[in-house]
């Protein structure tokens, strides 16, 4: 069996090298990126960046763009506030790309980006969630949910599933996904006649949250909103159960990292979040994803894998249905994108720049991210 | 109540790290007059030292975590050696801004260097146990009494932090070397004069103090455990200002410091204003400073001309 699949490998690299050579005569077509590859967010970035390059194979495997190949050059935000403006203005100068997947972190998509929105360079940002992050200008797209949708999902969920009525939050003030993830939480749950019972604030990066998730366990909450990325999360989640803070801990899809159970460990049991993407998902689409991403990896996919890999497949499609490279028919076709059919489901761009989307809740159960329920906008 | 005393144990741990680190700088300060900024990235170190060698001496159970603890110190106090060795002893006789520059890009150095041989990712402070379950440094337990919590790794990080700090004064006090200590931060000069070799009490001096902040790295890593090559920084900040705070060159001054910053943190954290945590902390060293510029127990010293 394995002699097959290693001689099927060899016969794929032949047909990906043949229309390759030939395409060597053309001259490529310079697709940019900007994601957290090192750093506290490296996980995110990393993850993303694998699915973008299994798309950028596949998709030169078959032949590229046009007949032109493809080419990603992706640049390093560092995880740090400041890197993305230089490293967004470097590819549009010096490397005259004529697409940009944006960083998956709303904070840093919302500083780079506005500077391709003035240079005229479409962008599909994987997973920058903020609302805010379109709203910068019509060329501005995202493939993932928005804050509003999920910061109202996990105060729907929080309601009618565990039958929470007073929720203590804990947000990282340093960071627009968090305080937008927690606004809509509040609203959603203030309509739902629940009540926030506390509130305590940290910034991204600290290591200490016991004085405030003593102060909410004083508070009595039948469960914690923690709106934070993976990094963070998973010392909040040890520190939480260290005190003794039994109730469930829910969070945003900042949560999805391998990280957060290997810093976590059993801790992390319980933690409940949005995902773009599961792994138990059943679709033909999405388990040949899973297949040929673990194949290539030797890694299962997260979310942001699933959202990278339809980030680069979208902008492939829109060079495809712009009939060239022009940046400005490049955006005229991701605008109208109405039924693309992604590894994370059916995509279709609204007048926002925004896809809507179907999300799924999952539970962390040993050590594994397991399906819950499915919601829709 | 319940929340005061949790707070309590809450800012006595992390404090207590705090007041290993301190006693660092406040002990090289003590001997040469100079502050080692590299002491941040050596309490780096460390943590990375616990790491490698938690999986190798059976890290998980508690002599498997005592001799990883032991280790890492061991390894610390070798790199201050060095460091002291290579980096400040040809300035010997310098003016101190030299020195303090010198501190200044042996910190970058290390961190860089991390970055380049560990690499940039955070790494989880976490050991392969039974079952493919990770555990903690030492076997962790959470202890409960009425509605107040306290997990074992607090109370190891106050016990070990104890230890050390009787361990220090019996070794600054009761020792010939300690002896030489004190004496040449007295007077470096006079105490050469009576035969102390001043080159190896200052080796030993950054060793003492490389094993605390490499112990401190250890407790630290145990207590968050996500390290990367930049964790010392910010630990190395408060630390430095804890030293202040207790009047810098002072053993005990540094320890009462370390405390009180942690402890401060800790409060403020649990209020309204916990954004405001490390403003609030230095604001307090800027108010002690007004009013008693030689810190908390430090010597006023009228200089003589």
């Amino acid at each position: 069996m394995s002699v097959l699949l290693r001689a099927l490998r060899h016969l794929g690299w032949v047909c990906a090298l043949g229309p390759a050579i030939v395409a060597l005569a053309v001259e490529p077509i310079r697709v940019g990126e900007f994601s957290s590859l090192t750093g506290r967010e490296a996980g995110l970035g990393q993850y993303t960046h694998m699915g973008v390059v299994l798309a950028l194979e596949e998709l030169n495997a078959a032949g590229g763009v046009g007949g032109r190949p493809l080419v990603v050059l992706a640049e390093d935000t560092q995880s740090k506030a400041g890197e993305s403006a230089t490293v967004v203005r470097k590819l549009i100068t010096r490397d005259h790309v004529v697409a940009i997947i944006g960083e998956g972190a709303s904070g840093r998509c919302l500083e780079g980006a506005p500077i391709a929105q003035r240079a005229g360079i479409p962008v599909v940002t994987p997973s920058a969630t903020n609302p805010k992050v379109t709203a910068i200008g019509d060329c501005i797209f995202r493939v993932c949910f928005t804050d509003p949708f999920q910061g109202t999902v996990m105060a729907k969920f929080a309601r009618d599933s565990l039958n929470v009525r007073k929720v203590g939050l804990l947000v990282d003030v340093a960071s627009p996904y968090s305080l937008g993830l927690a606004e809509f939480f509040r609203q959603r749950c203030r309509v739902d006649g629940g009540q926030i019972v506390g509130e305590q604030r940290f910034s991204g990066g600290d290591k200490d949250f016991r004085g405030q998730l003593t102060a909410l366990k004083a508070a009595n909450a039948d469960a914690l909103f923690v709106p934070c990325y993976y990094g963070d999360a998973s010392l909040i989640l040890l520190q939480a159960r260290q005190l003794g803070i039994t109730v469930p801990i829910l969070g945003g899809d900042g949560f999805e990292a391998p990280e957060l159970v290997q810093v976590a460990g059993a801790a992390a049991n319980g933690a409940c979040f949005p995902v773009h993407f599961s792994t138990d998902d059943t679709a033909p689409r999405s388990r040949g994803f899973v297949e040929r991403f673990s194949k290539r990896w030797n890694k299962v996919p997260t979310g942001v894998s699933a959202l990278g890999y339809d980030t680069l497949m979208l902008i492939a499609d829109a060079i495809r249905r712009a009939g060239g490279t022009d940046p400005k028919s490049i955006r005229g076709a991701l605008a109208a994108t109405t039924a693309f059919e992604g590894v994370t489901g059916r995509i279709a761009i609204d007048a926002e720049r925004n896809a809507r989307k179907p999300a799924s809740i999952v539970r962390v159960e040993g050590g594994q991210f397991r399906f819950l329920q499915a919601v829709t906008p | 109540m319940t929340e005061l005393l949790q707070q309590l144990i809450n800012g006595l741990s992390l404090g207590a790290i705090y007041a290993l680190i301190a006693l660092g700088y406040t002990m090289v300060y003590g001997v040469l007059r100079f502050i080692n900024f590299a002491h941040s990235e050596v309490f780096m170190v460390g943590a990375y030292a616990g790491y490698f060698l938690g999986p190798c001496l059976g890290a998980g159970t508690i002599q498997g975590g005592l001799a990883t603890l032991a280790g890492a110190m061991a390894i610390c106090a070798l790199l201050g050696v060095i460091i002291e060795k290579l980096a400040y002893k040809p300035l010997r006789g310098r003016s101190n801004l030299t020195v303090l520059i010198t501190a200044i890009g042996v910190s970058l150095l290390l961190q860089n260097g991390g970055q380049k041989i560990v690499g940039a990712n955070p790494r989880a402070f976490q050991f392969a146990g039974p079952g493919g379950v990770n555990r903690s440094l030492f076997p962790e337990t959470q202890l409960h009494f009425r509605s107040l919590t306290i997990s074992s790794n607090q109370l190891i990080v106050l016990g070990v932090a104890l230890a050390l700090l009787a361990g220090l004064w019996w070794i600054v006090h009761r020792t010939r070397v300690g002896t030489a200590m004190r004496a040449m931060s007295f007077n470096a000069t006079a105490a050469s004069l009576v035969g102390i070799n001043n080159s190896a009490v200052i080796s030993f001096t950054f060793a003492l103090g490389s094993a605390l902040a490499g112990a401190g790295g250890v407790l630290y890593a145990m207590n968050y455990p996500s390290i990367d090559p930049l964790m010392g920084t910010l630990p190395g900040l408060k630390a430095f200002v804890a030293a202040v705070l207790g009047g810098i060159g002072n053993l005990p001054g540094a320890a009462l410091g370390g405390l009180l910053i942690g402890l401060v943190e800790t409060f403020v954290s649990g209020t309204r204003a916990s954004t405001y945590r490390d403003a609030i902390a230095f604001a307090i060293l800027i108010l002690i400073l007004l009013f008693r510029p030689a810190g908390l127990l430090g010597r006023m010293r009228v200089e003589k001309v």
